[in-house]
């Protein structure tokens, strides 16, 4: 801990269902390693969106807590996961001519096209949350992933940009600020999972992240190795217990316990016709009965639901196609039995549970698909402080050849 | 809209010329009809294309038409025997209704004279071999119920014997009137409404522009949809007009908060503006109008009048397919229940839960109710008894937050229930 060589990145996601802190240690080398855990049942998310503030505070103190005993560091800031119906996602492309006497495209031209693409109309209390960069294209020569050095005319970007409601974004940070918790960036909960669950090659061959949280449910597709198309579905695994209860007629946390011992996506698998389930009170002595075919029947419709709505927007933006590499779910929602059938038979596309192991430490309790988008907010800010090492460097350079410039002057 | 309008203008000594021979032609029947068109004409509309009907000489007295015509109407009962058949347009409207490309027929639903002397008017006006469009209100609630059953009986005859009928149901002026309005006031308020969507349709018709849109495209719009078709007109002066035309719209109460444009079918825009109407106010306005109605066919048509310099006037027009009928059930029970449906529901032991039903109008229920034959309106009384208000569908834990609304549907009513899966 006291290795000056190596960083702490946190990633802080507060879901629906539960709050997770995850611990990592970036060495110099750019090993990412995580070295904690904690988590916290979340009582104050209602939708991926904070509804109770000082629920929701105390929630994140007791993971905060736990992963700083877990990882043994004082945690100061972290990387904050934000997700609610209200994100959207798009693709904007920006130009900029190229004005130099040699056509040569430079850094600087590089930024001014980006600053271009990122300039969007939107609503007043619109927030960007991210501008990723797809491709560059150069004259209408269309792939070009760095332009530096090369000769053109006229420069084009495309970027995907993520926005959401300003005020309804400031609230997860500020239930951060009230803990003395800096927050270095709102990263999509959705691109952080899909930072921890794909490797560049499944990026390459075009992906769909689905990530099935307790209140939304987050998309994002790959396509030639860039993000093509991200969205977010305000329904989510609370949805499926909430059918229960009032389908069953059962309290919500008794349709959450149900969901979790007998539930499945598919009504066929494993057999269920005929059979009930008696629900016992702490005597022993039956309450209720409940048809198993039914409760099946209400889970299947809604996650069937799910996949079908995300395929209806993907038809939209015309990406269903690139998908080589198939769907990967991650999230609380991909531990329900046979979701991969489902979303196979739904989206008619190969289907896997996406598995963490982009990432070392604590191998065992950490490949868990609910945990992914805690992981993948650890990723996203080891890419951030490379990057900004990386700027560091390039500044210092610029300091130690000005200050030779200046040295050589003085003699 | 029958209803004595007191502070009407006093009767004006008309010279009556001859009628020119113009192509449009506006007949207001009933009371509620010459109000409308004493409207029109202080609007600035030409008077010559204006005729009133009405049986009764004190209204037709307080027409400033140029062309009135006093006509006996038949009597319902006469109706009822079969008169209705055979009843012949006198020549003088046989004449008035010569040589018409297109008529406008504006009255009053569930009074005397406009329910009946509408869906003739209609009918003869076909036979003349013109396009018929029809601009009718229905009565508020408070008129009663015979006075709306009336109005029922008299749109659904209409609606077979015009190309187009519009629909103005006064009751949802109650939106519009805070507390202070006067009850005339509110009736003067509908007669306003109707004109407007009248003058948003007269232009259509006669102004050219460069994207025309045919008045035989409109009536196809309105031919199949008559019962839900919903209307709203808005103009706005100045630079901003494109914004607050727009604004106007959305907040018009028979688009009800832009609900209606989300539900259509099919989406008619006509815009009209002076010459300087630019490409981006058409844009912006199109564009955020199609937002609106994701699910529909927009057609829209732009039309440019000299007096509109700086001045942008918008007409919508939402038509939607009529619900179909299955599985659909009536909300409260006020209305009749629909026999057939109630049958089924009775000797299927279904599910408790049925899907939240649509919301009918009143004349598509009761034209539900028609198909089910005469024995409906007998039983209903009883039937009443067994309804019972099963529809609400609590969200559960999702009761009080934001809902999600995907292409009209709320995601966090379960799945089953909204697809009317029955669970056994």
């Amino acid at each position: 801990m006291f290795d000056s060589s190596s960083s702490i990145i946190v990633g802080l996601e507060i879901g629906t269902s539960k709050v997770c802190a995850v611990v990592g240690e970036l060495h110099a080398d750019g090993a990412l390693n995580i070295v904690g855990l904690g988590q916290a049942r979340s009582r104050g998310v209602r939708k991926g969106e904070i509804c109770d503030a000082p629920m929701a505070e105390e929630d994140v103190r007791h993971a905060i807590v736990e992963a700083e005993q877990m990882a043994d560091v004082e945690i100061r800031s972290v990387y904050l996961g934000v997700t609610g119906g209200h994100l959207r996602g798009f693709n904007n492309r920006g130009v900029h001519p190229v004005v130099s006497a040699d056509r040569e495209i430079t850094d600087a031209d590089v930024q001014d096209v980006i600053k271009n693409a990122k300039t969007i109309n939107l609503p007043a209390q619109n927030h960007v949350v991210h501008a990723i960069r797809q491709h560059f294209l150069i004259d209408g020569q269309d792939g070009i992933t760095n332009p530096v050095g090369m000769l053109g005319a006229r420069m084009e970007v495309d970027v995907h940009v993520v926005h959401g409601n300003l005020n309804r974004l400031q609230n997860a940070i500020r239930s951060d600020k009230g803990l003395q918790l800096e927050v270095d960036d709102i990263v999509f909960t959705g691109l952080a999972s899909s930072l921890a669950l794909l490797t560049n090659e499944q990026k390459e061959l075009g992906s769909l992240v689905i990530d099935i949280g307790g209140g939304t449910t987050d998309y994002v597709v790959y396509a030639n190795g860039i993000i093509k198309h991200t969205g977010v579905l305000a329904v989510g695994g609370d949805h499926v217990s909430n059918d229960l209860a009032y389908g069953l007629k059962v309290p919500l946390s008794r349709a959450e316990q149900l969901k979790i011992e007998h539930g499945s996506a598919l009504m066929e698998e494993p057999p269920c016709a005929g059979q009930t389930i008696t629900i016992a009170n702490e005597l022993g002595m039956p309450l209720k009965v409940i048809n198993l075919e039914n409760l099946r029947r209400i889970m299947s419709l809604r996650l069937e639901e799910i996949f079908q709505l995300i395929m209806q927007d993907l038809e939209q933006v015309d990406t269903l196609n690139y998908l080589r590499a198939g769907v990967f779910l991650c999230g609380g929602g991909s531990r329900i039995p046979q979701i991969a059938k489902l979303a196979e038979q739904t989206l008619q596309m190969p289907v896997s549970i996406g598995k963490t192991n982009s990432i070392s430490g604590l191998k065992s309790a950490l490949d868990q698909p609910e945990f992914a988008t805690a992981i993948g907010l650890v990723k996203f800010g080891s890419f951030q402080q490379r990057k900004r090492a990386a700027k560091g460097s390039i500044t210092d350079g610029i300091k130690s050849t000005l200050g030779q410039i200046f040295k050589r002057s003085g003699t | 809209m029958s209803m004595d309008d007191t502070n009407q203008l006093p009767p004006e000594p008309s010279p009556a010329p001859l009628p020119a021979r113009v192509p449009v032609r506006v007949f207001g029947a009933g009371a509620a009809g010459i109000k409308v068109c004493e409207n029109l004409m202080a609007a600035g509309m030409p008077a010559g294309v204006f005729f009133a009907l009405d049986s009764d000489p004190r209204s037709l007295a307080a027409s400033s038409a140029v062309e009135k015509l006093p006509l006996t109407v038949p009597r319902a009962r006469d109706m009822d025997a079969g008169a209705g058949c055979r009843f012949e347009p006198p020549p003088v409207l046989k004449a008035a209704l010569g040589g018409a490309e297109l008529i406008f027929i504006v009255t009053g639903l569930g009074g005397s004279t406009g329910t009946m002397l509408g869906p003739l008017l209609a009918r003869a006006a076909k036979e003349a071999g013109a396009l018929t469009l029809a601009f009718v209100t229905m009565p508020f609630d408070f008129e009663g119920t015979r006075k709306k059953q009336a109005a029922r009986d008299g749109l659904e005859e209409l609606l077979q014997a015009a190309d187009g009928v519009i629909c103005l149901p006064n009751q949802k002026l109650s939106k519009l009137i805070d507390g202070n309005t006067s009850f005339v006031e509110a009736f003067k308020l509908s007669n306003e409404l109707l004109a407007d969507a009248l003058r948003g349709i007269w232009r259509l018709r006669t102004r050219q522009g460069p994207v025309e849109l045919h008045f035989e495209q409109l009536c196809e719009l309105l031919r199949d949809q008559h019962t839900e078709s919903a209307f709203a007109v808005a103009e706005a002066e100045g630079p901003n007009r494109s914004v607050e035309v727009l604004e106007k719209l959305l907040a018009h109460p028979m688009l009800e908060g832009g609900q209606i444009l989300t539900e259509a079918d099919s989406v008619l825009v006509s815009l009209l503006g002076g010459p300087d109407l630019t490409l981006a106010d058409v844009n912006s306005v199109m564009e955020q109008l199609s937002s609106k109605c994701e699910g529909a066919q927009v057609s829209m048509g732009a039309s440019i009048d000299d007096s509109f310099r700086n001045r942008l006037a918008v007409t919508v027009i939402a038509g939607r397919q009529p619900v179909p009928e299955i599985g659909v059930r009536q909300r409260g029970s006020a209305e009749p229940l629909n026999h057939q449906l109630l049958g089924r529901s009775e000797t299927k032991p279904e599910s408790r839960f049925v899907p939240p039903p649509p919301v009918l109008p009143p004349e598509r229920m009761n034209q539900m109710l028609r198909q089910s034959g005469g024995r409906g309106r007998k039983s209903s009384p009883k039937l009443r008894q067994t309804q019972l208000p099963l529809e609400i569908i609590s969200k559960g834990r999702f009761d009080k937050s934001e809902p999600t609304i995907h292409r009209g549907e709320d995601l966090d009513v379960p799945t089953y229930i909204r697809r009317g899966i029955s669970l056994n």
